[in-house]
């Protein structure tokens, strides 16, 4: 067991060496994208002060569901930061295994002697979102402070729980989605309706109508991918929304594997 | 001429209808301006617009329809018809090659009709208080006003696209070009809603005539149409004249991949 995780980690190191050399030979690329994060950024920023413009003498203080303009800007950061993962990380590899299934490159990946979900979910990284995540974490510590939270250890721990259970949700709904393309290879562009789907992010899931909250929680987690970590972050988490989220993520991968090993069954690989 | 146009879209039709599961997917994913709407129906900022309940509905959904008929792509379609040398034998054709991309948008857009009819008329059964049906001269002024924002957005990315002609990865520069269109069109919010300083300066852009004019044109909302329309055709008089010196330069450069 110990032999084996050890010979993953050298391939994942193999792996991601191999792709950060190809990816720096278009410096003016990254630049771009390092650009285009900012400005990005600077107009979602703009969009969600529109919503805290209160016309004079309505005497209200102005929130978003309930959430302050610092608050928001913590679910902002997270979905900053997680966009940046998707783009990092999961753009690259689970948009490959489309191109793989229409070009029948899929079985020699299938061939190789070590897990094709692990080969498929990793082989790739792509620095393009490498300034998001920084943006993503840097809003979230200017943010936290000024909406009057600070961190115990005990709730750092819990921060870092439910990000990962969000990357993980996230990643299993990315990896479905792009599974399912080994049955409708002409649907790669279904990733493009999750990830504006997944925009809804960018706001509490309190600003939503009723309908739309129950759809964004059961249906299409986005609440435990945005929501609940700002919450937790801000130290208002309780301990049933950290366990409904790792819950969320811990079923997610299940299904995702699950869902892998039954559309192998159904892989006829291509032109046959 | 005609007859060069009739054959180009009819096979262009034929091929973009062979696409139709992606192309309903395309449509599906342009569902980010509902998204806003849910919020601003609930925001106390969306009521402080004055367009009451119906009318953010009209917008936003007219938002969404005029976005479906002014999508372009042909930056990407040019990059990879430039890198794979597709491109060598537009060029040789007695025809200017950007008008098969035309061709293909438009194309494109009439075989997603029926997918945007679909989202519509599922909105209208969702809020069936919001159903409204324009005017037909406001219907026509929509239409002109989308098809000129087609017109606008196709011309931006075929400037950038002529740039492929100098650099294999033009198209990341779009993303740069994606951003601003992005937050100014008024996709995410009615221009009404920005802070007058940023609306001034955002008018003087050619995004907000990209979606919140014609939105608005659709959608029923008191709009002055002459003055759109003017600045629309003004934004066309400016770029069609710069896309085509940058395109005539870049064919001049032009030695097709690998050469």
């Amino acid at each position: 067991m110990a032999r084996e995780l050890l010979r993953y980690g050298l391939t994942l190191r193999r792996f991601w060496g191999t792709a950060i050399a190809g990816q720096l030979e278009y410096q003016l690329n990254l630049l771009i994208e390092l650009l285009a994060a900012v400005a990005n950024l600077a107009g979602s920023l703009f969009i969600l002060s529109l919503f805290f413009a209160v016309p004079a003498g309505a005497g209200t203080t102005a929130s978003l569901g309930g959430w302050s303009w610092p608050q928001a800007l913590v679910v902002q950061g997270v979905y900053t930061l997680l966009d940046g993962v998707a783009t990092t990380w999961l753009r690259p590899n689970l948009g490959a295994i489309v191109t793989h299934v229409r070009e029948g490159t899929l079985d020699f990946v299938l061939l190789k002697p070590i897990d094709s979900q692990f080969w498929l979910s990793l082989r790739t990284l792509s620095p393009a979102g490498l300034s998001e995540l920084v943006l993503g974490v840097g809003l979230i510590l200017w943010a936290v402070p000024r909406a009057g939270a600070s961190l115990s250890p005990v709730g750092l721990l819990a921060a870092a729980v439910v990000l990962v259970a969000a990357l993980l949700t996230l990643y299993a709904l990315w990896f479905v989605l792009a599974t399912t393309s080994i049955w409708f290879v002409k649907t790669w562009n279904a990733t493009e309706v999750l990830r504006a789907a997944l925009t809804a992010g960018r706001f509490p899931i309190s600003a939503y109508p009723p309908g739309l909250r129950v759809v964004f929680t059961l249906v299409l987690p986005v609440a435990f991918l945005t929501t609940v970590p700002a919450e937790v972050i801000l130290g208002r988490g309780t301990p049933l929304a950290v366990g409904s989220a790792v819950l969320v993520a811990a079923v997610s991968v299940t299904l995702s594997r699950a869902f892998w090993r039954f559309a192998l069954r159904h892989y006829t690989s291509a032109s046959s | 001429m005609r007859r060069i146009a009739r054959a180009l879209l009819v096979s262009q039709i034929a091929l973009m209808s062979e696409y139709r599961a992606e192309i309903a997917l395309w449509a599906l994913s342009g569902l980010l301006p509902f998204i806003m709407l849910a919020l601003w129906s609930q925001a106390p900022a969306g009521a402080a617009l004055g367009f009451g309940p119906e009318g953010l509905d009209r917008y936003f959904l007219s938002a969404f329809l005029v976005r479906q008929f002014s999508v372009v792509w042909v930056v990407f379609a040019f990059e990879e018809d430039a890198l794979l040398g597709r491109l060598s034998p537009f060029l040789l054709q007695p025809l200017h090659p950007l008008w098969r991309y035309v061709a293909a948008h438009l194309a494109e857009q009439l075989t997603r009709l029926p997918f945007a009819a679909a989202i519509a008329a599922l909105f209208f059964t969702l809020n069936p208080g919001s159903f409204w049906w324009p005017s037909p001269g406001r219907l026509l002024l929509a239409w002109l006003a989308t098809l000129l924002a087609f017109a606008i957005g196709f011309l931006l990315q075929s400037l950038i696209a002529a740039l492929c002609f100098w650099s294999e990865k033009a198209s990341a520069l779009e993303r740069l070009l994606f951003v601003p269109f992005l937050f100014f069109s008024g996709l995410l919010a009615p221009l009404a809603a920005f802070p007058p300083g940023v609306r001034a300066v955002a008018q003087w852009t050619p995004f907000p005539w990209l979606i919140n004019f014609p939105a608005r044109l659709l959608a029923g909302l008191p709009v002055d149409a002459a003055a759109g329309l003017a600045a629309q055709l003004a934004w066309i008089a400016l770029l069609l004249p710069a896309a085509l010196l940058l395109w005539r330069a870049g064919v001049r450069r032009y030695t097709a991949m690998g050469a």
